[in-house]
């Protein structure tokens, strides 16, 4: 028979070697894992202006294409430039930007709460001599997160690529948003209209063409995949509408 | 005690054989215990996955069911259960690191399931009928052995499902153009779990009908 007093000094040299262990495994784990994150972004990011990039040129490729990191505030100012490897204005940089907590700010602003003024990321990617701008996007689907990157050419307002991520969106339905099928819609869509307002991309149920949305700014919802779909629309409102003074002062210049 | 043991049993006898094969048939933890079923509905829809689940599975049963044979003689049994859960829960903790350090794009399609490997009723189950109660190598044995029988089957049901759900095999694609001209459609059911639970029930079924020890009298 084990006495009270065994137990305890098992149970507690066990729990602190079983820590230890992790603990070291942790520290000698996490510069790979950082590395891994920190490449999936970028590889997203590049793949959006269709760069197909490998791990282990990802790197490589996003400090030759990638000429221009901005983070812009809610009035469309420049508020941090990175450039080349050093910063030209602020200090904040675009990668480094979290959408999610931003567009909460943003959120908690609305309801007249109190939050720090909300900044938005920006990169310019510079590919074939031609300046492409990529805004990162952040949403919500049916089962949670949803992500991606919208890529538009130097005119802010034509799209030349997307691409969408999600946490777990229902395979086969949802899940579809992250493949070629469903973002080969969106090159050459646009975000104004005739007049110069902002009409966002919206995903629509049932197809663009038996509604009354403007092809030019709607794409073909997945079937089944509704909730997702719609998921989708609002992300890309909601995130590119912070984007819109910016565009208007760029273009006014 | 003048005539102890003096003849070692020799590290492949045939008893080691059958704690090493007996998982992958008649004592399948699967498809003839019913255990782990729920990441096996998971991991299967893609075999690629369904791999390294499996290699994952294996490395834990074998660790863990070594670590408790070689302290089954100091665990004070009031707190056993909790020690072999501590023993699994860092296995598997070291698993998840270790993948998402590595493998990580196989780790974000585990998700989870890696972390519920601490739930899979196959390794506690091994710990405490048998590596509470046998020497370390054939409890290593017996983890291995049943973590491949698991790994097996997650494999055949990952290849049916990415076959007929995707057209594809560990992501190429090897259904003929052809088949899709003549109309032949990839079925999107098998990538649902619903189906993983059907193919499971496909290999029991086969399995059963090949060994008539496994089916019941009446």
């Amino acid at each position: 028979m084990y006495s009270n007093g065994y137990i305890f000094r098992y149970a507690s040299i066990m729990v602190i070697l079983v820590a230890a262990l992790l603990s070291a495994a942790a520290i000698l784990l996490q510069p790979a894992q950082e590395r891994n994150v920190k490449i999936e972004k970028i590889q997203d990011i590049l793949r959006s202006a269709h760069i197909e990039s490998t791990t282990s040129d990802a790197e490589q490729l996003y400090d030759k294409h990638i000429i221009k990191e901005i983070v812009i505030n809610a009035a469309g100012e420049e508020v941090g430039v990175y450039a080349g490897g050093k910063f030209e204005k602020g200090d904040r940089r675009a990668f480094f930007v979290d959408v999610k907590s931003e567009l909460k700010a943003k959120q908690q602003l609305a309801q007249g709460k109190q939050a720090q003024e909300p900044v938005f990321p920006l990169f310019v990617c510079r590919k074939d001599n031609e300046d492409i701008y990529i805004i990162p996007l952040y949403g919500v689907g049916l089962w949670g997160p949803i992500w991606g990157n919208i890529a538009l050419k130097g005119d802010f307002n034509t799209v030349e690529g997307v691409t969408f991520g999600h946490k777990g969106e229902t395979p086969g339905l949802g899940a579809e948003i992250a493949t070629e099928i469903f973002t080969a819609q969106f090159p050459a869509k646009t975000l104004f209209d005739a007049n110069g307002n902002f009409a966002s991309i919206q995903v629509v149920k049932g197809g663009v063409a038996n509604s009354s949305i403007d092809p030019a700014h709607g794409v073909d919802a997945i079937s089944g995949g509704t909730i997702t779909s719609n998921g989708v629309s609002d992300m890309l409102r909601n995130c590119l509408e912070n984007y819109v003074p910016y565009f208007k002062n760029q273009k006014a210049l | 005690m003048s005539t102890a043991k003096t003849e070692r049993e020799p590290m492949f006898s045939a008893k080691i054989k059958k704690l090493l094969l007996g998982p992958l048939n008649k004592d399948n933890p699967i498809t003839v215990q019913v255990l782990g079923i729920c990441s096996a509905l998971a991991v299967t829809v893609k075999l690629e996955p369904a791999f390294v689940m499996a290699l994952s599975v294996i490395a834990v049963t074998a660790i863990s069911n070594l670590s408790i044979s070689l302290l089954r003689n100091t665990i004070p049994p009031r707190i056993r259960i909790i020690v072999q859960l501590t023993v699994i829960a860092a296995l598997v903790i070291l698993v998840d690191q270790i993948l998402k350090a590595y493998v990580y794009d196989v780790s974000k399609q585990l998700s989870v399931f890696v972390g519920l490997i601490i739930t899979n009723c196959i390794i506690m189950g091994r710990l405490e009928a048998f590596a509470m109660a046998n020497k370390p190598w054939p409890s290593f044995v017996d983890g291995v052995g049943n973590g491949l029988g698991y790994g097996i089957i997650l494999i055949i049901v990952a290849f049916f499902r990415e076959l007929l759900g995707s057209g594809t095999v560990w992501g190429y694609h090897v259904m003929p153009k052809a088949f899709y001209e003549l109309g032949y459609v990839n079925n999107g059911l098998m990538i649902l779990p619903p189906m993983a639970l059907i193919v499971v029930g496909i290999i029991i079924w086969v399995q059963r009908a090949k060994n008539p020890d496994l089916q019941e009298e009446n």
